[in-house]
């Protein structure tokens, strides 16, 4: 859905760290930052809470772990046991390395894919720009326009004192 | 009276006069990265893909001659039945390992001396993997059946696969290791492309970029997330590369052959496996640097320190030689001992001592800083790492085997030229990829640069130094 936005771009990761710091005080939300690499502290100062993925990377591992486990346990011991050189049915042992594997795969792989998920990203996927540098070598704060989400000409302000190289406002999706 | 306003006179002062809006620094990492991906391939290119080229299609021929023949065909017709297959197996498998390192582990160890060099060096695990698969599946003869080393339910009761062999643990190490590792070289490839695809002009690579790139804009909240994703898996592909190379060294570990019957194989064999990595990744970053013009990305302060990181792993290599024949002493065990005076002393002792000069005596060469900051020594002693780790895992198996228990079973090995052809031809399959990997990917990674610049650059405005060797 298209939203009216104003967007300031920064050429300098500092001057973006203190514009959304200073952008934040003044009580006005950040809709997002566009950046071509992270930017150390934007984290803290944009208030994002720590990722959820670890929670998908336990889940998927532990349970990849026990699936493991207990079908080799049921295909050695209960389906079709076989007599190779003399070792027990039941090498609990022996069914580790593959246990660990599977785990690692199931981990892996279902992050990735609760990444992929979350982030909207998947092939054919629009790309929603603030501006073709993002990408490159610029920097951008967007705002989103809201009725009374902030005061127009106090976050232009806020953005010029903090070093905003240019600011924008445009109507799109982002 | 007019009152003088504050913000009105300083928002005027601070209007920038500058007129590019972007960071130039930043700008110039994307353009340096891109510009060859864009520029027709130079001479030099040509010629090393034309060779690779070549080799590859010598291991093409060799390799359908040998399934449409039989694996007869090679000259493992005798009691040294896993002679140049497995070889060739464990050495490829070996090399995938540096790629892992340095992108995983050394993530973790926040090394970022990795970051320009990281993507290349996943490459490489991406298409050594490759071609250490190959060979299992052409020793199996019937390729085409490779799917039973799966447990699927079959119409033959279902007979699952045995759990207990580490010849399976293998398949799914191999699997598994491919699989992790083609995820973590995508994904830090999707903000490269994004770049890519937002200067391209429109047309056929715009829509490749477009596609790949999976619609990334840039988004911190993605961002975040993106890099909490890359430590997790880093931190998954951490033990998995240990493992990787545990469970291949475990193939020979667990049998009860002298010579392969020792618990020191799982970290001599990660030790090697690192060693042998680093050697290939030199070789290529030596070459890459040239034919891509990268010199100021790929540094000699990455070449020092991998130097310093094969002078390590070069040494635990030698140690765990010395250990071997310690141990074979200590135990008193006639048949270990035997099998390893007959190493060093036997038929196959030029093997040995080739293997003992490459990979034990000669790192020790790079203590001195002179060699270490000299390319072309460097290039010459990553080939002799790559000889001397593909000798060891050759001695390893063909002399174990041909002076098994039995003096009925003890024969000579010799490869034949299917044998060999096919080694040069996984040789041709890796450079060919590698090549048009440099060619057709950001074989930099493009935002991990820029981000370690910023890191660096600190408080300082606006300047991004990137680092000039």
């Amino acid at each position: 859905m298209a939203s009216a936005y104003l967007i300031a771009t920064f050429a300098d990761p500092e001057a973006l760290v203190g514009a959304v710091e200073s952008i934040r005080a003044r009580g006005f939300k950040i809709y997002d930052v566009y950046a071509p690499c992270p930017v150390h502290g934007l984290d803290e100062a944009m208030g994002i809470r720590r990722s959820r993925l670890p929670y998908v990377t336990l889940a998927a591992g532990a349970l990849a772990c026990a699936a493991t486990a207990a079908f080799e346990f049921y295909a050695a011991v209960f389906d079709w046991t076989l007599n190779v050189g003399g070792k027990p049915d039941n090498s609990t042992l022996a069914f580790v390395p593959i246990a660990f594997e599977m785990t690692v795969l199931a981990a892996g792989l279902a992050t990735a894919g609760a990444f992929l998920l979350r982030a909207g990203l998947f092939p054919g996927s629009a790309p929603k720009l603030a501006g073709p540098p993002v990408t490159d070598d610029t920097f951008a704060v967007a705002l989103r326009w809201r009725p009374n989400a902030f005061d127009t000409g106090e976050a232009r302000r806020l953005l010029i004192e903090s070093g905003a190289t240019d600011i924008r406002q445009t109507v799109g999706d982002l | 009276m007019i009152r003088f306003d504050h913000r009105a006179d300083r928002s005027l002062r601070l209007q920038p006069p500058r007129p590019p809006v972007g960071n130039p620094a930043l700008g110039r990492i994307t353009d340096d990265v891109a510009r060859p991906l864009d520029a027709r391939p130079g001479l030099g290119w040509c010629a090393c893909f034309a060779a690779a080229a070549t080799a590859l299609s010598i291991g093409a021929a060799c390799v359908s001659y040998e399934i449409a023949t039989g694996i007869g065909t090679w000259g493992l017709n005798r009691t040294v039945g896993w002679a140049f297959d497995i070889t060739n197996f464990v050495f490829w498998v070996g090399i995938g390992h540096a790629g892992t390192l340095i992108s995983a582990i050394l993530l973790l160890l926040r090394q970022q001396w990795r970051t320009s060099i990281n993507r290349s060096a996943e490459a490489m695990t991406i298409f050594a993997v490759i071609c250490a698969a190959l060979f299992p599946l052409i020793h199996m003869g019937r390729p085409w059946l490779a799917f039973w080393v799966f447990p699927y339910p079959n119409s033959r009761g279902s007979l699952w696969v045995n759990f207990r062999s580490p010849l399976l643990w293998d398949v799914f190490a191999i699997n598994t290791y491919m699989t992790i590792s083609l995820a973590f070289w995508y994904i830090g490839m999707i903000p490269d492309f994004a770049t890519l695809r937002d200067r391209a002009p429109a047309g056929l690579k715009k829509t490749i970029y477009s596609i790949a790139s999976l619609g990334w804009n840039g988004s911190h909240r993605t961002w975040s997330r993106y890099e909490t994703l890359n430590i997790i898996l880093a931190g998954l592909a951490t033990p998995l590369v240990i493992s990787v190379h545990s469970i291949v060294s475990m193939d020979f570990a667990t049998s009860i052959l002298p010579g392969w019957h020792t618990t020191i194989f799982p970290p001599y064999f990660v030790a090697g496996a690192v060693y042998s990595g680093f050697g290939m990744v030199t070789t290529l970053l030596i070459l890459t640097r040239g034919l891509m013009h990268l010199e100021a990305y790929i540094t000699h302060r990455h070449l020092d320190a991998m130097a310093k990181v094969m002078l390590l792993t070069g040494s635990i290599v030698g140690l765990s030689y010395g250990t071997e024949f310690y141990v074979a002493w200590l135990s008193g065990n006639v048949y270990e001992q035997a099998t390893l005076i007959g190493r060093a002393t036997g038929p196959y002792a030029w093997c040995f001592w080739t293997m003992v000069s490459c990979n034990a005596l000669a790192p020790q060469a790079l203590w001195s800083k002179r060699i270490r900051s000299s390319i072309p020594a460097l290039f010459v002693f990553s080939i002799l790492v790559n000889i001397g780790m593909w000798l060891e895992r050759f001695v390893i198996i063909v002399t174990s085997l041909h002076r098994s228990y039995l003096p009925s079973t003890w024969v000579m090995y010799r490869p034949t030229l299917i044998e060999v052809g096919t080694l040069v031809g996984s040789f041709g399959l890796f450079f060919s990829c590698f090549l048009l990997f440099i060619r057709l990917l950001p074989m930099i990674a493009i935002w991990e640069v820029k981000s370690d610049g910023l890191r660096a650059a600190g408080a300082s405005v606006g300047q991004v130094p990137v680092s000039h060797g």
